[in-house]
């Protein structure tokens, strides 16, 4: 402070930052990371002759190059929509293990509520009940499936939320333990074996397009279903964390779990409904993954939770809890389809994929925790 | 005597073997500011957190506000009308000023159970007012309080407790840790406080601050009161005797 201020200058401790002015939100640095990515990927396309997300060929009616898009999108819809739960969970200082194991068992039962009777003229040869005696449980309206995927999420959260809170076991155990149980789960459901053959509503969920073709003079979308509940959910929760009671609670339980408790917030019924919720989210994943699939499979959502998490940290989430927030998540999933798009646009070789995935994300938290130290010695 | 807003009877804590608190009489009249004062380990702390609900009284009473009561924990104890600054400041880092302000007392739009909307610009308007009538200098209320100095954050708590303030205020060592100008600004926050009449509880070792502060000063020693004199018939070293020992009987003073 070279000029004298109206402002006190004593107990800044020498901070270089001015402390008037409000800090600059971190999700600002995620969307510059975003944004290199693309145009580095860009580069290395046009180098190539390619493009990376503009359209090279002339009669299209698009300007942009759709066809990735609408992949990059698909590939971030499933696994963003986990990251939306699991953003919360860390950032009321937990951590959810099971969401992959979730999607894995959610897939399963939910199959065999949504499996037609017929194909092709014959009975459903992957039919889970038996046709004879339980002929009334196929070809069952679209919303059983749908109300089944919600209840089997929120009974994993819930079973979650309650042993964190109650019986203060770290999350970390908590989940583990129900991420090998719902695999557990989804293995014996049919001994192994995949369901498959859903009806046709069922199969609309994913592969169809509410919104229909969306045209903004040169860009045009058709909007795929699960990237338009994708964008729904996170703006949903976007609001919610922003600007409810649920979301201050949240913040204040992850920055000061005590302070939480003394300033009267009911701490253990808060962390089983955030558990809960993101037991829902991966059922919801798995709603749209089996319906996109047209088939369930035991090892369905393997690893999911790790890239949910990954998304999350790459999005500024701070795994110490009460700080992060939806929209940084939504763009640390644009960076993780951006990584995945990229290197196959520019014919990198998938296992060469995994490890710059692994390196970028270790990156990114050794990166946010520089700048908090830098921050914090001011 | 209806004045009496806190009157403790017999009030003793033993921590298995060890008795902090040993038949502690004490009482606070409307508008009236106590310090209490002792060598470490002398109970100051231990009498404030049965007080406050923080811990449960192994025997005697204590009547607040005219009725004899028994609170479960700080929030019982809040909601009853004592606000304490604790030791350990109960704020949350990545939360800015308001919201520690608002914490568990958030105010709404419209409710609707844990997805109630937040009032976020009234929380906003009631801080800054509440700012400047404690005369807390924060340079943006916005910010989380983590990029605050320890002062700062201190006087954010305590501007949250005098906020609030609504029968009593309890204030455990509110300056230990504070620059000049910051006590300055916390001994400003306690003469409001003197001025609208809310009775207070000063923790504190600094006899510089009692005497410019409190109207009078109780002495813990060995978990017992072993004085209770006004402000004015007292000073520094008849204080300090009674810390240490020299002047004063352990047993039956009555605060």
């Amino acid at each position: 402070m070279s000029q004298p201020s109206a402002q006190p200058t004593h107990g800044l401790g020498g901070l270089k930052y001015d402390p008037t002015k409000k800090a600059r939100a971190p999700e600002w640095n995620v969307l510059l990371a975003l944004i290199v990515m693309i145009v580095v990927f860009e580069l290395l396309n046009r180098f190539q002759g390619n493009s990376f997300l503009f359209n090279m060929r002339a009669n299209v009616n698009s300007i942009f190059n759709v066809q990735r898009i609408d992949i990059m999108l698909l590939q971030v819809a499933v696994i963003g929509i986990i990251a939306l739960g699991v953003t919360q969970v860390i950032i009321i200082g937990g951590i959810d293990l099971s969401s992959g194991s979730i999607v894995g068992m959610t897939a399963m039962i939910v199959m065999s509520f949504a499996q037609t009777m017929t194909v092709n003229g014959n009975p459903n040869p992957k039919g889970y009940w038996n046709h004879e005696l339980y002929p009334w449980m196929y070809d069952l309206p679209v919303i059983v499936p749908i109300v089944v995927a919600v209840l089997v999420g929120l009974a994993a959260g819930l079973v979650n939320g309650l042993l964190i809170a109650y019986t203060k076991i770290p999350p970390f155990i908590a989940t583990l333990g129900m991420m090998v149980s719902a695999r557990g789960v989804s293995s014996w459901y049919t001994n192994g074996d995949p369901i498959s053959f859903p009806t046709d509503t069922y199969a609309k969920l994913s592969n169809g397009d509410w919104l229909g073709q969306v045209t903004f003079g040169l860009i045009s979308w058709e909007g795929q279903n699960p990237a338009v509940v994708f964008i729904l959910l996170a703006v949903l929760f976007h609001v919610v964390m922003k600007y409810t009671l649920y979301g201050k609670r949240s913040y204040a339980i992850g920055s000061n779990e005590a302070a939480a408790r003394m300033s009267g917030i009911n701490v253990d019924r808060h962390k089983v409904l955030v558990y809960s919720i993101a037991g829902i989210l991966a059922a919801v994943a798995a709603l749209l993954l089996t319906s996109k699939n047209l088939t369930a499979q035991a090892g369905m959502g393997m690893q999911y939770e790790l890239d949910a998490i990954a998304m999350a940290v790459i999005g500024g989430v701070s795994l110490s809890g009460g700080r992060g927030s939806i929209l940084g998540t939504v763009l640390g999933a644009a960076i993780f389809s951006v990584i995945i798009s990229g290197f196959t646009s520019i014919r990198l070789d998938a296992y060469y994929q995994e490890m710059v995935k692994g390196a970028i994300i270790v990156g990114a938290v050794v990166m946010d925790q520089y700048r908090q130290r830098r921050r914090a010695r001011g | 005597m209806s004045d009496i807003i806190l009157e403790t009877r017999g009030l003793t804590k033993h921590y298995g073997g060890v008795h902090a608190l040993e038949d502690a009489n004490f009482t606070l009249r409307e508008g009236e500011h106590v310090a209490v004062v002792g060598d470490n380990g002398a109970g100051k702390s231990t009498f404030v957190r049965q007080i406050t609900g923080v811990e449960q009284r192994s025997a005697g009473q204590i009547f607040f506000d005219g009725n004899e009561v028994r609170h479960t924990g700080p929030l019982e104890a809040r909601e009853a009308g004592i606000e304490t600054v604790f030791q350990t400041l109960a704020l949350a880092d990545d939360l800015d000023v308001p919201s520690n302000l608002f914490l568990g007392r958030e105010m709404f739009k419209f409710k609707l159970g844990p997805f109630s909307w937040l009032d976020r610009k009234a929380m906003r308007d009631r801080t800054l007012e509440a700012l400047k009538t404690t005369a807390v200098k924060i340079p943006n209320v916005d910010n989380p309080i983590r990029n605050m100095s320890g002062g700062q954050r201190q006087c954010v708590a305590i501007a949250r407790t005098a906020a609030f303030a609504s029968k009593l205020v309890i204030m455990d060592e509110p300056t230990a840790a504070l620059g000049v100008q910051e006590t300055a600004q916390v001994e400003n926050i306690i003469r409001g406080l003197k001025e609208r009449g809310v009775p207070l509880i000063l923790v504190s070792h600094n006899l510089r601050q009692v005497f410019d502060l409190v109207d009078r000063i109780v002495v813990f020693r060995r978990g017992r009161i072993v004085a209770s004199v006004l402000r004015g018939e007292t000073d520094g070293n008849d204080i300090v005797s009674y810390i240490t020992g020299v002047k004063g009987n352990a047993e039956g003073a009555y605060a």
